[in-house]
């Protein structure tokens, strides 16, 4: 049964991320399909996930591949709540490739089938996992529209003729929902933090690679909210640090081979 | 039913004649009215750019004849630049119109208003009814469908548009303006038509030493003075900037020689446009509008297809109800004739037969119907109409 969601899921991504593509081409038709796309893949991978959540005795999305699988559905959440907006459009250009590419990981570390439960309790793995990844998710996405910001202030002011041919985001609100999506996805990080944490302390555990990593990345988020609503950061450079929060987002979720609790 | 239109527009008569015939809403109304005596209905369609009048009658001849000599008592010299269009040619112009592809810039979007109010204040029956309500409909569809109307087709939209590329929504968003020069008053229209205000003006030489403080709090610089030279250097900007804590600022130059320091463009935060950028800009998105025309035009013409067909089924439809009518005073006829018979079935088989002759009279009718309505879309469906009234003697009773 995942097998046969799996595909769907795969190809109405894949689909999406093409028809993105076409969009820049030619706005319209393209961007429409592209958007249905997202949000079929979006319904067959919540299946997905429904299904592994009904067949495996555990919380299913405790090893590094199945959690790329839960990752790859809270980042598509968060892109759809904007996406479906034509001006957002341009912002599934990034997100439905790396939807893509991260699913098809997903799947090749055995992430997207049956049986990857983890030996951890349900409730500590619903708790850390899911609110760790939901603010990956988030800062993934709000690195996606702080990269929007670049690519757009960059052409505002080189001023092409076709500035205007293209229905964007201004870049004020760029900027807006980028430090909105950090202010929601940071107490989720810190929350996942501390359950993880105190759950390390009472084991007796030590640190490891992955923690002192999350660790950096909370840091740097914690800047780049500081700094913003403290230090009247805006545009551009809030937005380099934003994607400067998100490498290490990619590095905490690609780079590190295996998680604490594999 | 035929439908007449006359009028003329900028393709055909320079200003000094379409004055002469532009009318208000209560002279359009008043003019609509006149024609529509005697069981006419008409509609006047009057914008700066075009007088219109479509009228519906049975003689069409009579209607164009009428409706040239109503124009032509505004402006004795507007008859050369008259054109003259009948049924589906003069339903496609309106559905042109109505989609902006008659317009002087394609797709502007304020005719569909201005169709919408004509049809509003005419005399409308079946038939005006019907083409401008579908004209509104091909309206919407176009700009729906189409980018047609979503680009600036002026250097001052364009430059509304960019402050809306930077800031978002313009609603109370802070303009100063250096000069007011024709083309910069414009600009500003156009922002505070969007919510922008108009917080600084400006125009002499001590208001000017003023802008190094503005410069700190306002969102938008529209300059156009005469000033020989810079009016504002890079290094007032880069000050006003550090006050400004990371706000963004759009300067805009219309002047010519240029007012604001090229180097502005190169300071963080800021965003400069002169007048060459924004012309540039509107050729781009003029040539824009002119690609998705060829695209409009297609929902045009299929809207204008199915005017013309439900056009033509007009002529069938008396003919065709005529026929079916006759067919039931058959069928009743012929009932109460097997009365005696009839008498004796009980009350469910009188049903069924009321049902059986029904349905052979409904059988028999089906295929000249359908077929004289197909008949209608093309050139012979008034010929169709003629042998079925001929054949089955529909109307002899009355003569």
């Amino acid at each position: 049964m995942a097998e046969l969601l799996f595909w769907p899921a795969l190809l109405l991504y894949g689909e999406a991320a093409v028809g993105y593509l076409g969009d820049i081409r030619r706005p319209g038709r393209a961007g429409r399909a592209a958007t249905w796309g997202v949000r079929l893949g979006w319904l067959v991978q919540t299946a997905l996930l429904a299904v592994q959540a009904a067949r495996d005795d555990g919380f299913p999305w405790g090893t590094w591949a199945s959690s790329l699988d839960l990752f790859v559905w809270l980042v598509v959440s968060a892109y759809l709540i904007w996406g479906c907006r034509r001006p957002y459009r341009l912002l599934g250009l990034v997100v439905m490739p790396l939807a893509v590419a991260l699913l098809v990981v997903a799947r090749a570390g055995g992430g997207t089938g049956i049986g990857s439960a983890s030996h951890y309790s349900n409730l500590f793995l619903v708790v850390h996992v899911g609110l760790v990844l939901a603010a990956f998710a988030g800062f993934t996405l709000a690195a996606a529209l702080s990269g929007l910001y670049v690519w757009q202030e960059r052409r505002l002011q080189t001023r092409p003729a076709a500035i205007l041919r293209r229905q964007m985001p201004a870049l004020a609100t760029l900027d807006s929902l980028a430090l909105r999506t950090v202010a929601w996805s940071l107490p989720l990080l810190t929350l996942g933090a501390v359950v993880g944490l105190v759950r390390l302390v009472a084991r007796g555990d030590r640190l490891d690679a992955l923690i002192g990593v999350t660790a950096a990345t909370w840091f740097v988020w914690c800047a780049y909210l500081g700094l913003r609503l403290l230090g009247g950061w805006t545009g551009r450079r809030a937005a380099y640090l934003a994607l400067a929060g998100f490498a290490l987002v990619v590095v905490v979720r690609l780079a590190l081979p295996a998680t604490h609790f594999a | 039913m035929r439908l007449v239109l006359v009028g003329t527009s900028h393709h055909h008569a320079p200003v000094e004649l379409r004055e002469q015939v532009a009318l208000g809403r209560e002279e359009a109304q008043a003019l609509a009215g006149r024609l529509a005596e005697s069981g006419r209905e008409a509609v006047c369609l009057s914008t700066c750019n075009r007088t219109e009048l479509y009228v519906a009658a049975e003689d069409a001849d009579e209607a164009e004849r009428d409706a040239v000599a109503a124009l032509a008592s505004l402006g004795p010299e507007i008859a050369p630049a008259l054109y003259r269009l009948q049924d589906s040619a003069a339903a496609h112009h309106l559905f042109r119109v109505a989609a902006g592809l008659d317009s002087l810039v394609p797709g502007e979007g304020e005719v569909l208003g201005q169709v919408r109010l004509a049809h509003e204040l005419g005399a409308t029956g079946l038939l005006l009814d019907r083409v401008f309500r579908q004209a509104l409909h091909a309206g919407r569809k176009v700009r729906a469908q189409t980018a047609i109307g979503e680009s600036p087709a002026s250097v001052s939209a364009a430059a509304a548009a960019l402050a809306e590329q930077v800031f978002g929504s313009l609603e109370g968003r802070s303009i100063l303006l250096l000069g007011a020069g024709k083309v910069s008053e414009g600009a500003a229209r156009n922002l505070r038509s969007r919510g922008a205000e108009i917080a600084f003006v400006a125009n002499s030489k001590t208001e000017l030493e003023l802008i190094a403080e503005q410069l700190a709090t306002v969102d938008v610089v529209i300059a156009s003075t005469n000033a020989p030279g810079l009016v504002l250097g890079a290094d007032s900007v880069a000050d006003a900037l550090r006050r400004r804590r990371g706000r963004r600022l759009l300067l805009v130059d219309l002047a010519v020689p240029r007012d604001l320091d090229p180097a502005i463009a190169e300071l963080d935060g800021c965003y400069l446009y002169d007048i060459d950028d924004l012309e540039q800009i509107v050729v781009e998105t003029l040539s824009l509008r002119r690609r998705e025309a060829e695209r409009a035009e297609s929902i045009v013409a299929t809207e204008a297809e199915k005017f013309h067909e439900w056009h033509a089924s007009l002529d069938v439809v008396p003919a065709i109800a005529s026929l079916r009518a006759r067919g039931e005073e058959i069928r009743e006829a012929e009932l109460r004739k097997a009365e005696a018979l009839l008498g004796r079935l009980d009350e469910s088989q009188r049903r069924a037969v009321e049902a059986v002759t029904a349905q052979i009279v409904n059988k028999l009718l089906h295929l000249p119907t359908v077929r004289m309505k197909q008949a209608a879309a093309g050139a012979d469906g008034v010929l169709y109409a003629e042998a079925v009234r001929h054949l089955f003697g529909l109307g002899e009773d009355e003569r």
